[in-house]
């Protein structure tokens, strides 16, 4: 038996009938072709699937389809506002060498998309820790965390401007 | 030295920014109208004939397209070292017998994923259970079970190097040490599950699509096992989510899609899951490793003995080569006037063990190391001045082997004992904390034919335009290591163009120069990047001429293409921007566009490699003497990766090794029952977390190799292996544990202080 679902990725609405096991991740990458979000693990150890449902990240191939009935989910493919300018988290992964294989990557600019809207100025000790859900077995992490930091400072003066302008 | 514009410059990754988008394509994101879903049936046994196989009751589900075993397929076995057609012994589906838990027997494929799933439950398989032996020594018991019928001793790969007369070596010495190391299998633990997707073309050629490290390979023995020629067959790799040589094969799921999608006319695409990833997953070998080593009272070597045995699992996959690497690793490092080493490849009842990160290297030189840490202590001598006086350098000869072109390996041992304040720390470290010494060295990519290739190792085409541009076609594979990035800046700078003027296309069998032996070995940067330099200077002999002819230039005119014009050397007012010159050139050729293919094959470079890499790595350790856990509080690398490309790149890819060896050292390991992977996933896996990862320092040790491009060679490969017996020396330094049987634990650590205790024997 399907159930249909409404919800939002990136503002953009869909209709969707699933059937009750589907997970989010499924979902996303399957039936709206949103494969930014990866599968790493399918058993929510890995964080190569998060995204972002309202305002907490979710591990997409834990999460079921329809528990986000009503709700709006952001992916990887909602940070960049328009194919010619990236995201300031995503300067940053470029610029600092942040991205090897690029599996995780979609996951840790989630994770630090997230942590950044809670504290716009963490220190590395926090973003290590808003890192731990995700592995990465190319960087060693350390240009990773390197990436928040810079990603933080380019959103902070940002702000600073639009408050000026 | 050479100056550079491009080389050594922190430009941004090719692919980064569409990998920051989440655009980038890998294999599991593409889709094609049609496309089946398909699954593997795996062996429960570890060992047994398989006596029946019913898959009607599967294909009679609605949905399933296609079921097939052993039967449907020519059943032609295959593997990678080609030049020896014995040691190649497996089959893409089993036939009349299983050799591990996981061991491919049976694939369907249907509609969607979850019918798939259910016609592997309906597929019937009747064993015959065989007795089984899952560690090397009850395997090459005599009697043991035999696993494959052309091997009955179970040792598949016999090695030996000899130089030297070992005996009289030791019989000269001062201090003889012999000691026995076990080494255990990893995870290579890429992110990207292994999927693959075929399609057959309209005139009966199949495209494969897979996440892979060997697109050319794979071309070959997809070819081979399917009867077909290897011009039938296109492998393309999309992007690759990790490789670390756990994707060097050809595997199951790729033969089974191409099969399939020729039997039903539709594409068929296989992804695998985490859990039969790391349950039938390569891996790295466990190995036994016996060492004898002898020095002089002074701290001069004088003899080793090395016996390694190798637990292969059940298929040689990668083994014989890493029985021979492990051996010449074995030689590495230190001056050995007298070296004897002896491997023996073993086949257990267990997932195959293969190529990953180091190959061969991490386990040797754990020995390797350690003996020297024990005998520097037996002796008296500070562990970085023994390892200095005996250190390898340029010029040096192994015998039969190969000749050290460029090493930095004294530099990098004084560099990281100063940025570690080594002599200091080592004597006035606070109790429990402890600071300890591993080396490495490396090759950068391999000699030795095992594949048995008809072309050059690499190749590559360049293709220049009016416009200013460039094309770069390249069979290697960038799997994340940022190869495409690093030929790219080699072509750059070689036709002094910018990196935007150069596009790249890259792993398509079909469309790419043949050939690329694949991303392995840490060979691309120097044998891919190589032929590239070969193909950009017979583009500028064709352009030259143009430059020359304009200008009325004396024939003694010196000619360079820098910051985007063709110019005369020592007139830069004598030129024209890369893209007139272009034109004259095409202009001149009536038409035909300016086109060359360039090639490397390392030629009289012994047997192992064209160049080394050297490095060494201090860690400092805090040892909890409650609980036995350790924290790695600082490590500091020093390396000679000869001139650096991509300086960004390559400390990305150190501290990636650091991640993978302080894994390697501490907490990652395969738990086996009998032949059955116990841990299949990354909570049960213990892969170190970005909490996990220590404060880290790094120099470059400036050295320039003469047979690489621009004098680059092999980086990030070989510190997979200084990382562990830095941290083990240091857990000793700390508390008094020696490891001898890697990972180090704290059950270990806990039981030998409570050992220590007992005897009194304690260390402050």
């Amino acid at each position: 038996m399907k159930h249909q679902i409404r919800f939002t990725v990136n503002g953009d609405e869909y209709v969707v009938a699933v059937d009750p096991r589907r997970t989010l991740n499924e979902v996303l990458r399957d039936d709206l072709n949103l494969t930014g979000t990866k599968l790493g693990c399918g058993t929510g150890d890995c964080g190569a699937c998060t995204v972002i449902v309202e305002d907490r990240t979710v591990s997409s191939c834990l999460t079921l389809a329809v528990s986000v009935n009503g709700k709006a989910v952001r992916t990887v493919e909602g940070l960049a506002p328009s194919g010619e300018e990236l995201h300031p988290i995503q300067e940053a992964f470029v610029k600092t060498g942040a991205i090897q294989c690029g599996f995780c990557t979609s996951g840790m600019e989630m994770a630090a998309a997230h942590l950044l809207s809670r504290n716009p100025s963490p220190g590395e000790e926090e973003i290590r820790a808003g890192l731990s859900g995700h592995l990465c077995r190319c960087t060693g992490y350390n240009q990773i965390v390197e990436a928040v930091s810079v990603a933080a400072e380019a959103m902070r003066n940002s702000k600073t401007e639009e408050v000026k302008g | 030295m050479k100056r550079f514009s491009i080389i050594g410059k922190d430009v941004p990754r090719t692919d980064a920014a569409t990998k920051a988008r989440g655009s980038a394509i890998y294999t599991d994101d593409m889709k094609l109208p049609g496309m089946l879903h398909g699954r593997l049936l795996r062996s429960p046994f570890a060992h047994a004939l398989i006596k029946h196989i019913d898959t009607s009751k599967a294909a009679s589900l609605p949905g399933v397209k296609c079921v097939i075993t052993a039967e449907d397929t020519p059943k032609i076995k295959y593997g990678n070292w080609r030049l020896f057609p014995e040691t190649q012994d497996e089959y893409a589906l089993a036939v009349e017998k299983v050799r591990f838990i996981g061991d491919e027997v049976a694939a369907v494929c249907a509609i969607d994923k979850d019918t798939a799933e259910e016609a592997l439950d309906l597929i019937e398989v009747e064993y015959e259970d065989l007795p089984a032996v899952f560690d090397v020594a009850s395997s090459m018991q005599p009697g043991a079970p035999v696993i494959h019928d052309y091997c009955p001793t179970n040792i598949s790969v016999n090695r030996k190097i000899k130089y030297g007369d070992v005996e009289k070596g030791f019989a000269d010495s001062d201090y003889v040490r012999e000691d026995v190391f076990t080494v255990h299998g990893v995870s290579h633990a890429y992110l990207e599950p292994c999927s693959a997707l075929a399609q057959v073309d309209l005139d009966g050629r199949i495209t494969l699509w897979t996440s892979t490290q060997v697109p050319y390979i794979v071309q070959c023995l997809l070819a081979s096992t399917l009867g077909m020629r290897e011009n039938d067959i296109r492998v393309i790799k999309p992007y690759v989510g990790g490789g670390f040589g756990g994707k060097m094969e050809l595997r199951a799921w790729e033969f089974c899609a191409a099969l399939m999608a020729k039997m039903t006319g539709r594409p068929v695409k296989f992804t695998l899951s985490r859990e039969e990833e790391f349950l039938a997953g390569r891996r790295r070998h466990p190995m036994t490793i016996h060492s004898k080593v002898g020095f002089r009272k002074d701290g001069t070597l004088t003899a080793k003995d090395l016996k390694i045995r190798l637990d292969g699992g059940a298929y040689n996959a990668m083994g014989p080569t890493a029985t021979f690497l492990c051996g010449n690793f074995g030689a590495m490092l230190y001056r050995y006037p007298n070296y004897r080493f002896h491997g023996e490849h073993v086949y257990t009842n267990k997932p195959p063990a293969s190529a990953m990160r180091g190959f061969g290297a991490p386990q040797s030189l754990y020995a390797t190391e350690i003996q020297m840490n024990i005998a520097a202590e037996a002796l008296g001598i500070d562990p970085v001045d023994l390892r200095i006086k005996n250190a390898q350098v340029s010029g040096d000869e192994i015998p039969d082997v190969a000749v050290i072109s460029s090493c930095g390996f004294v530099e990098s041992i004084k560099a990281v004992a100063e940025m570690s304040e080594w002599k200091e720390k080592r004597k006035n470290l606070k109790p429990g904390h402890g600071i300890g010494i591993g080396c490495y060295s490396f090759i950068s990519g391999g000699v030795f034919n095992w594949f048995n290739t008809q072309y050059p190792f690499s190749a590559a085409e360049v293709r220049v335009f009016s416009d200013g541009t460039a094309h770069l076609l390249s069979m290697a594979s960038d799997i994340g290591q940022g190869s495409d990035t690093v030929l790219k800046q080699i072509l750059a700078e070689e036709l002094g163009l910018r990196m935007e003027d150069i596009r790249i296309t890259v792993a398509d069998t079909s469309m790419t120069p043949q050939a690329d032996l694949g991303a392995w070995g840490s060979r691309v940067t120097l044998m891919a990047g190589n032929a590239v330099i070969d193909a950009a200077r017979k583009i500028k002999e064709q352009i030259f001429g143009s430059v020359s002819a304009r200008f009325n230039l004396n024939v003694i005119h010196e000619l360079e293409c820098k910051d985007g014009r063709v110019q005369s050397k020592v007139k830069s007012d004598y030129g024209l921007s890369f893209g007139e010159a272009v034109a004259m050139a095409q202009k001149a050729n009536r038409g035909e566009p300016i086109v060359a293919r360039g090639s490397y094959t390392p030629r009289d470079k012994g047997l192992v490699t064209p160049a080394f890499g050297f490095g060494a790595q201090v860690a400092e350790v805090e040892v909890d003497r409650e609980t036995g856990l350790v924290e790695v509080k600082h490590m500091w690398t020093a390396h000679d990766c000869g001139t650096v490309i991509n300086p960004r790149s390559v400390e990305g890819q150190l501290a990636g090794s650091i991640q993978m060896g302080l894994g390697y050292a501490l907490s990652e390991q395969f738990v086996m029952d009998g032949g059955k992977t116990l841990n299949t996933n990354f909570a049960d896996y213990k892969m170190p977390m970005a909490t996990d990862m220590p404060p880290s320092d790094v120099v470059h040790i400036d050295t320039y190799e003469p047979e690489g491009p621009m004098g680059a060679k092999e980086a990030g490969e070989g510190l997979a292996s200084p990382t562990a017996p830095a941290i083990s020396d240091a857990v000793y330094h700390a508390v008094g544990y020696r490891c001898m049987d890697l990972p180090i634990t704290p059950e270990k650590i806990l039981e030998d202080l409570e050992k220590m205790s007992e005897t009194g024997d304690k260390q402050a």
